[in-house]
């Protein structure tokens, strides 16, 4: 843990909701938005500043703040940013100055800008939290500024979207909220200390049983926001209704922190349950990839069906953390911040689309390619992207994710392939109907890109072919932690990676050579046999013989 | 040999420009630069062949820069300069060259001609990047990279339904198979921990025996989406809605034969497992025959050309799954060849027919194109494999292949030449002989007053310029010539089969045959090239009606296309709008609303919450925890 002079992270967070209070108090309506948008870009470039700054290889929470909040209860003020979290703020960071640039137009007014600033704050305050208790907080924080930008700039059902959707995430909220109490209150009674911090939370020695109760608690919250199938309902209505803004921050930004509660507490806090449970998460990973998938194909409405794709994306997500292997792992943190870009993308496409034909209907609209080359250039980009084409970003998170799932779990890996497939039926098809064919008369003439909208639009494109071809830059940042965290479930469950590993590396050399030798023909078809014992160790105690079977496969 | 970035840098550098300035430089401009691009392209290519024919070793790799690495898992970017990717990206600039500068004529007023060209040259750059890629997944980049540009190319003319319709469907249909690709892959990553072609090779022996026939019969698996295999073959019928150009550039010469690269280029491991090599000469012998037939019915002069392109391609894989490798390159090389010389003289006669691509409504087209008829009728020959014209001497190679693996194998290869001599007679004389049917009925018949009839408004069938003639007769002179690449009278002069030998595993020893062997094959390949043809010509010059011989199982190409549209489109499309119409909201959202009522039915807090008080409780809330925040922030010590 390194601490610095100046605290970026307290700044990053607190400078948005500030501002945000500040803004909804002063009338000043034409401003409003320079002022947001002002606000906004600082957190963005200190953020950017952060991650120049952030040591690569080093694996542990950097730029921490600690400070005491509520002392008897162990509350703390602090922040870190470690190798799983640090895109994530840059995706925040990235994200909100370009929706108030993009959705800042006469209809919007301080109150609008004000609880966009307030949502990115939380989000901020979420991501970089080292305290459970604030985690918490920002947590639900973000769930008011959501309801407000829904309930006031919404489309005909929105009171009726937004309503679900409030409920359905403090339905899971609840759970996380008991779970937390109790985690803490177990670890008081083995160390006679309040504490929220996470670091510290992590030893608290839990009973398997107990284990599985908090992990599930947990996960109830996180999987609600995600969200993960089969908790996606209040999802599809809530993108259609929310306004460009607002869907945007739903899935692009909000969606991670479910991922990210997954990664960052069921899988420190309860390594064991994580471990025996993730079958589970598996199998509604997968369900999701190909049941969004199936069903995003009838979508009419170009919003819900984004809905589900996201629903299909997100269970890639899903299973790259459950699978319990670096590679994927990896990629599951890159597909993260990937489906930030690509969502956000589409939203605003989606925007400028509804805003000049008036429908997103996907049966009404007709020939925009020919009437709009550039929006419809940027949007075959951001669908190829979102399908994984080699090149793009999707690509590179989606082939980590599977080929990682597919070592340790292999028919997971398998059927999730099955959306690589439905991605490009859902995604082609849709263009086909809107962008294809001759363009009716009501929208054979309408505007290309503006100016504007190609420069706020631009860096997400230029983010979609740079991380396609240099991942490199970011998975350096990323892999330290992520190898340390897959490192701490092992240990929990008493699997040791072999250090003799990395030699099998080179093929061909002496080493790899004898491993070849010892497959046999049987072995291809055994998803569960220890295939790979050549290659990690499975060395496991006691009365875990079940875990023997599964520890081959992972790493 | 350093240079060997360069050969994928200028299509690049083309295609960027034309993103940037394309609508700019307007035409003809735009379709110099990237011919341009292209041509410059071929230059380094040769000049790195120089550069490697003096190199000491038969493989050079240039790396680029880290692709991927997570630390346990890396993938670089590099360059793989080996003889098969030598000659495979010679054959394949040197192709689009001269199919840039024909379309430059041939794409002339139309209204996206800057966007074409930006396809094209984006093409050539990931058909580099596939058959340059020193790992699989680099290859796989550049796979994926040639099937959207297919896709942006078939779809063209997007404001047609079926344009737009066909190029979702290749995108799709090889998307499936590409799941093969990818999986192939995942085990390789599983159990060789690197996807660099060298180090595949050199852990192939030490897999077992299951996973090496895995490893391949995956690889194929994605290869028969990309190759049209059966039964994966409809999309590259429905393909030809895309400009002439494309067809003959990437559904004939170059992008199809991808999968016929992967296989060979994984030759080594496939060389392991036998029985996997035998599932690809029984796909490729099928597919040969089958397309072959389902030619000989085609009314639309582009169809049967693409069904001829399918079943060379099987060809090809018999080639591969006999271990006739150079074979199969030979028979790539030469059909890239011929093939685009049949694509683009037939894109003349569109051209010159005003885009009338019926065979039915043609005929006598000889008088008129006097060059293109010349053309096509050398493309015919090259393609029937008739003695001196390439097609003999690479389908040779191939059969005699298939003559040592089985003698069934080779009899249906030996029929299906013949096959295919007849369905291209067949087009050559519906095309270019008999009574002109663009006629006017009144004049019907009269082949003297074919020039009298041209200046009617309608129909006016003429030579296209000098600039797109120079292609065609470039290409024909090459098809005509393309067998000296690999001639069998003496080892010396098998140039081919000598220069790709360190890159592919050895051939097994029948390949060696005595020379009474091949020449009595040779002969009898001759025999039914030309015996195919005269049937042809017999038949097909003096009329066009003979329904008896066009079946309507070979037209609809066994049906085997329909059948898939019915089985998997149609029933997936009712699945998915039951799943959206009745599973989400009853089954899935009605649970959660069923627990909700039952909530709201005990809490009365949460009742109220429902009636109208969220939003002022959201409100307080917000408020509280904004404060509480700010607080904890000022106490942390801003």
């Amino acid at each position: 843990m390194t601490q610095t002079s100046f605290p970026f992270l307290t700044v990053i967070v607190l400078l948005p909701i500030i501002g945000g209070v500040l803004l909804a108090f002063v009338p000043v309506d034409k401003l409003a938005k320079y002022l947001a948008l002002g606000v906004s870009v600082v957190s963005g470039v200190l953020a950017l500043i952060v991650m120049l700054l952030f040591k690569t290889g080093d694996a542990g929470y950097q730029f921490v703040t600690n400070h005491s909040w509520v002392s008897s209860l162990g509350i703390g003020w602090h922040f870190g940013v470690d190798g799983i979290s640090l895109f994530l703020m840059e995706m925040v960071a990235l994200i909100f100055p370009i929706i108030l640039i993009a959705t800042g137009d006469k209809t919007k007014n301080n109150t609008y800008s004000a609880w966009l600033l307030i949502l990115e704050g939380a989000c901020f305050g979420s991501f970089l939290s080292m305290d459970l208790f604030g985690f918490f907080l920002f947590f639900e924080l973000t769930l008011i500024p959501a309801y407000f930008l829904i309930i006031g700039w919404g489309g005909k059902e929105r009171s009726k979207a937004a309503l679900k959707f409030f409920l359905y995430t403090l339905f899971g909220s609840a759970f996380l909220f008991a779970a937390m109490v109790i985690l803490v209150v177990i670890h008081h009674s083995q160390t006679g200390v309040f504490t929220f911090d996470i670091t510290k939370l992590a030893h608290t020695k839990l009973s398997y049983a107990s284990q599985v109760l908090l992990f599930l608690g947990f996960s109830a919250a996180f999987v609600i926001k995600t969200p993960i199938f089969p908790f996606h309902t209040w999802s599809p209505k809530a993108y259609s209704e929310a306004p460009t803004s607002g869907s945007i921050s739903l899935a692009s930004i909000m969606a991670k922190l479910g991922t990210y509660g997954l990664l960052r507490f069921d899988l420190n806090f309860f390594p064991q349950a994580s471990y025996r449970l993730a079958p589970i998460l598996l199998t509604l990973g997968v369900i999701g990839i190909i049941y969004g998938a199936i069903v995003a194909a009838v979508q009419r409405d170009f919003k819900r069906l984004v809905a589900f794709s996201s629903l299909s994306h997100l269970g890639f997500v899903a299973i790259g953390i459950f699978a319990f292997s670096t590679i994927a792992m990896n990629g599951a943190i890159l597909q993260m911040f990937n489906h930030g870009i690509l969502t956000a993308a589409m939203f605003l496409i989606i925007g400028m689309i509804l805003e000049r034909t008036k429908t997103i209907d996907i049966s009404k609209l007709s020939g925009l390619q020919k009437a709009a080359p550039v929006l419809s250039g940027a949007m075959i980009v951001v669908i190829l992207a979102s399908l994984g084409l080699p090149g793009t970003n999707g690509f590179i998170g989606e082939f980590l994710i599977l080929s990682g799932t597919f070592i340790g779990h292999r028919w997971w890996a398998v059927v999730a392939l099955g959306g690589v497939i439905l991605s490009a039926v859902y995604l082609l098809w849709a263009y086909q109907r809107a962008f294809h064919r001759k363009a009716e008369e009501s929208h054979s003439v309408i505007k290309d890109m503006t100016m504007k909208e190609k420069l706020y639009i631009a860096p997400l494109i230029i983010l979609i072919f740079f991380i396609g071809i240099f991942p490199s830059t970011m998975l350096n940042k990323i892999s330290p932690s992520v190898n340390l965290l897959v490192h701490h479930v092992q240990q929990a469950n008493h699997i040791v990676k072999q250090p003799a590993y990395a030699a099998s590396y080179k093929s061909g050399s002496a080493a790899s050579k004898n491993k070849h030798s010892n497959l046999n023909a049987t072995e291809l078809y055994r998803p569960g046999a220890p295939t790979s014992r050549w290659l990690y160790a499975a060395k496991s105690t006691s009365n875990e013989t079940n875990l023997q079977m599964k520890t081959g496969s992972v790493k | 040999m350093k240079l060997v970035f360069l050969i994928p840098a200028f299509p690049l550098l083309g295609a960027l420009s034309l993103i940037f300035f394309g609508r700019k430089l307007k035409e003809p401009l735009a379709g110099y630069i990237a011919t341009l691009a292209v041509g410059m392209s071929f230059v380094f290519s040769v000049v790195v062949w120089l550069a490697f024919l003096g190199y000491h070793s038969s493989v050079f790799v240039e790396h680029l820069f880290v692709w991927i690495n997570t630390g346990s898992f890396k993938v670089d970017a590099g360059l793989r300069v080996d003889p098969l990717s030598l000659t495979m990206v010679l054959f394949v600039t040197g192709v689009s060259t001269l199919i840039h500068f024909y379309s430059v004529e041939y794409m002339h007023k139309d209204i996206d001609f800057p966007k074409f060209f930006l396809y094209l040259n984006l093409f050539v750059t990931s058909m580099i990047i596939l058959v340059l890629g020193n790992n699989m997944l680099l290859t796989f980049v550049g796979w994926e990279g040639v099937g959207v540009c297919s896709y942006f190319l078939i779809s063209f003319w997007h404001e047609r339904p079926s344009a737009a319709s066909a190029g979702k469907k290749a995108m799709i249909v090889n998307r499936i198979a590409d799941v093969g690709f990818l999986l192939s892959m995942f085990l390789v990553i599983h159990y060789v921990h690197s996807l660099n072609y060298s180090a595949i090779f050199a852990a192939a022996p030490h897999l077992s025996k299951s996973v090496v026939a895995a490893i391949v019969m995956l690889a194929f698996v994605g290869a028969m989406g990309k190759s049209a295999q059966v039964p994966l073959y409809g999309w590259l019928a429905d393909a030809m809605e895309g400009p002439t150009p494309v067809s003959a550039l990437i559904h004939a010469a170059t992008m199809v034969t991808a999968g016929v690269y992967l296989m060979v280029r994984l030759s080594p491991v496939l060389a392991l497992s036998p029985d996997i090599a035998h599932v690809i000469t029984i796909i490729g012998i099928l597919t040969a025959f089958m397309a072959a037939m389902a030619a000989t019915a085609q009314d639309d002069i582009k169809k049967v050309l693409a069904y001829s392109t399918v079943s060379q391609l099987g060809y090809m894989f018999v080639g591969v799954g006999t271990g006739a490798y150079a074979a199969a390159i030979f028979l790539m090389v030469t059909h890239a060849f011929y093939k685009a010389l049949l694509f683009l003289s037939s894109g003349s006669v569109i051209h010159g027919m005003h885009d009338e691509q019926n065979l039915k409504k043609m005929g006598a087209l000889r008088i008129v194109m006097p060059i293109t008829a010349v053309a096509f009728f050398t493309g015919w020959m090259a393609i029937a494999g008739v003695p001196p014209f390439a097609g003999f001497w690479s389908k040779g190679d191939v059969l005699l292949g298939a003559f040592g693996e089985s003698w069934l194998v080779w009899i249906i290869g030996l029929a299906t030449a013949g096959v295919t001599s007849y369905y291209m007679g067949r087009e050559y004389c519906l095309a270019f002989l008999g009574k002109a049917r663009w006629m006017p009925a009144t004049v019907k018949g009269k082949k003297k007053s074919a020039k009298a009839v041209s200046h009617s408004p309608h129909i006016d069938p003429h030579e296209p310029s000098y600039k797109m003639m120079i292609p065609v007769v470039t290409l024909a002179v090459l098809a005509l010539l393309g067998g000296l690449l690999n001639l069998p009278f003496a080892s010396s002069l098998k140039f081919l089969d000598n220069f790709l030998k360190p890159a592919i595993a050895a051939s097994p020893s029948y390949l060696h045959s005595s020379a009474l062997t091949q020449i009595v094959l040779g002969s009898l390949d001759a025999i039914f090239a030309i015996g195919g043809g005269l049937i042809a010509y017999f038949i097909w010059s003096k009329t066009f009606e003979r329904p008896a011989l066009e079946f309507t199982l070979f037209k609809n190409a066994w049906y085997i296309d329909k059948t898939g549209d019915v089985a998997i489109a149609r029933s997936s499309t009712k699945l998915a709008e039951v799943t959206d119409g009745v599973i989400e909201p009853k089954v899935i959202d009605g649970a959660v609303v069923g627990v909700t009522k039952l909530v709201l039915a005990v809490g009365i807090l949460i009742r109220k919450l429902a009636s109208g008080f969220v939003r002022r409780e959201a409100l307080v809330i917000a408020g509280g925890l904004v404060i509480l925040i700010i607080i904890g922030g000022l106490r942390g010590g801003l």
